[in-house]
């Protein structure tokens, strides 16, 4: 197990140089020159010039490429080009607002998908199955940013409930985290529904209906442990997606995370910025699923076996 | 009935026509397919409908922020155009954004993932890695940076969804053609002394088609719901073109007091990705009836 757990964390680190390597090459493509974009294109020639090598902008992309990594390799992932502070300390002041979205907006999906996906699948055809899956089939069609616009007239707007941007309070991450969670919650939902009539139906929940368990054992302790494997899985996926998928959200809430940052920092070609934001995330995607692969063994022992083998 | 007629009875019901007698008893599918249709429908006649350059271009500030009425069905923007023939004429883009970006990226990911799972060692194992890596950036990000990088346009737009999507499709069809390749018709093909390409392309791909074709419909929903969402904030469509995306985003300041401007194009971004949804499932269900509870 262990050495499972480090041969994937070692694996972090051929992905980790490719997306730097991905990144480092499309931001290069941008157009604009990085010292007008700073100093704006009335300023002197000279004094871009000067910025220009300042920032090492003059030597071959090569070169820069190899900079960088070396760089960040010893811990230093540059000065944000807009800002010239140091680019984790913007990402670090944003994290909490992105972690408390993504957090959020997980555990509310699968709060609402996952028990109404079991009562879909136990009471399969019935009228509540009907209203749960037309429901979800709506959710899973619906743009979140749509919902969000459409929270915001509403709660914020009309009835004045709710703050429509910001994050300074609880209240102001209600709107978006129910935003980002619906559309997950409906697919949790389906997923739970399906997986869970799947395994109604194997021998060993008939086993345990016939030796004379009753249903809710049947449900929440054979059933369930089963079925939530693949749940478990998208979940997982689901959060790491929501970690550096909600900047649309985010914009539209004017939520200062690390994806609006991130967006805001390709708009100004601010480089650095953004290879230490996707780097960050893209790392924290792949722990992530390693915790989603780690749960697995956890719950499943068939699993569990084949990594001590 | 002779020998031959029975032949020929079992003939006719070719696999096709076995999945569309199974997809035509479900309803949702067919409500989701003749949702599609119109949508389709409306995109190739847009120009009969409503005027490209009167109605959806051409400004009147006179009659901006018209309610709905009968003269505008849908009310009228800042500018003072019409909505409905905007969403109409967005229909097409949306659409086209969807339909070619799915077909670009299944068939890149058909001959990536067809390599990997056919050849398998060292070529599946590199293919996958440099996959992986591309599925770890964030799929937004990705292709906000591909479409900044290139320039906003429609164009763009659809190279950067397309390249997001391939990882994920590239996946599937991997899997869904690991599925076929140990069977007995694959190895006898093999021995049959048959090139590799046309085993994959006449035996492998044919009997690995139906997650493809699932995953497919379903990816057009999701291509129109990110190009939209990409256009919504300024990375995609750009005005005035009628993306329904972008109208939404024009629509944002006025919504207090005139809300079908972001209502209508919504409502029609909703529709068609619900109408590819249901046909999906319903696409689902008819190809493997296994899978069906």
């Amino acid at each position: 197990m262990g050495k499972y757990v480090i041969k994937r964390l070692l694996l972090l680190i051929p992905i980790l140089l490719g997306v730097s390597f991905i990144i480092f090459t499309i931001m290069n493509m941008i157009p604009g020159d990085v010292a007008s974009l700073v100093l704006g294109d009335n300023a002197p020639l000279s004094a871009r010039q000067e910025l220009t090598r300042e920032l090492g902008l003059d030597k071959p992309f090569w070169l820069r490429y190899v900079d960088y990594v070396w760089n960040a390799v010893h811990g230093n992932f540059g000065l944000s080009y807009r800002t010239r502070t140091p680019v984790f300390t913007e990402i670090f002041s944003r994290f909490p607002t992105t972690m408390k979205l993504a957090a959020g907006a997980m555990l509310l999906s699968v709060a609402i998908g996952v028990p109404l996906g079991i009562l879909s699948a136990v009471k399969q055809y019935s009228a509540l199955d009907v209203i749960n899956s037309v429901t979800a089939m709506f959710f899973s069609s619906i743009p979140a940013f749509w919902l969000g616009l459409l929270s915001i007239l509403l709660f914020a707007l009309k009835l004045g409930w709710l703050p429509s941007n910001g994050a300074d309070t609880m209240k102001s991450f209600i709107l978006p985290i129910v935003t980002l969670a619906l559309p997950g919650a409906a697919e949790i939902l389906r997923l739970t529904r399906s997986t869970m009539l799947e395994v109604i139906r194997q021998d060993y929940i008939r086993t345990a209906r016939a030796k004379g368990a009753s249903s809710m054992v049947v449900i929440w302790k054979h059933a369930l442990k089963n079925a939530l494997l693949p749940v478990i899985t998208v979940a997982g996926m689901h959060f790491g997606a929501l970690l550096g998928g909600s900047v649309i959200t985010e914009s539209v809430f004017a939520m200062p995370g690390v994806g609006t940052l991130a967006i805001d920092a390709i708009r100004s070609k601010d480089t650095p910025q953004v290879m230490a934001a996707v780097l960050m995330l893209a790392a924290l995607f792949c722990i992530i699923m390693l915790i989603v692969d780690l749960l697995y063994a956890f719950i499943d022992p068939r699993i569990r076996s084949r990594y001590s083998k | 009935m002779s020998e031959r007629d029975k032949n020929a009875a079992v003939k006719r019901n070719s696999p096709a026509r076995e999945i569309w007698r199974r997809f035509k008893k479900n309803k949702a599918a067919m409500l989701g397919l003749g949702i599609f249709s119109v949508m389709v429908l409306l995109a190739v006649f847009a120009d009969v409908i409503c005027d490209y350059d009167t109605q959806v271009i051409a400004q009147d500030v006179a009659n901006r922020l018209k309610a709905p009425s009968p003269d505008h069905w849908f009310g009228t923007d800042a500018y003072g155009r019409d909505i409905f023939a905007r969403v109409v004429h967005g229909a097409r883009i949306s659409i086209i954004i969807g339909l070619a970006a799915t077909v670009g990226s299944v068939c890149i990911s058909g001959i990536l993932g067809s390599i990997a799972g056919y050849y398998g060692g060292r070529i599946d194992n590199a293919i996958m890695r440099v996959l992986d890596t591309f599925l770890a950036i964030p799929g937004e990000l990705l292709a906000m940076a591909i479409v900044a990088s290139l320039g906003p346009s429609m164009t763009n737009l659809l190279i950067a969804v397309t390249i997001a999507r391939i990882p994920p499709f590239t996946r599937v069809i991997r899997s869904s053609i690991l599925t076929v390749i140990d069977q007995d018709y694959i190895e006898s093909a093999i021995a049959s002394g048959a090139r590799d390409s046309y085993i994959i392309v006449k035996h492998i791909l044919p009997n690995a088609m139906g997650p493809i074709i699932i995953q497919a419909t379903m990816g057009v929903g999701r291509m129109i719901l990110t190009a939209a969402g990409m256009s919504f904030i300024g990375m995609g469509v750009q005005p005035p073109l009628p993306e329904w995306g972008s109208m939404l985003a024009e629509g944002r300041d006025f919504m207090r007091y005139s809300p079908y401007i972001t209502l209508f194009p919504g409502l029609a971004i909703i529709l068609t990705s619900l109408a590819l949804n249901l046909l999906g499932d319903g696409l689902r269900d008819a190809l493997d009836p296994k899978l069906k509870n």
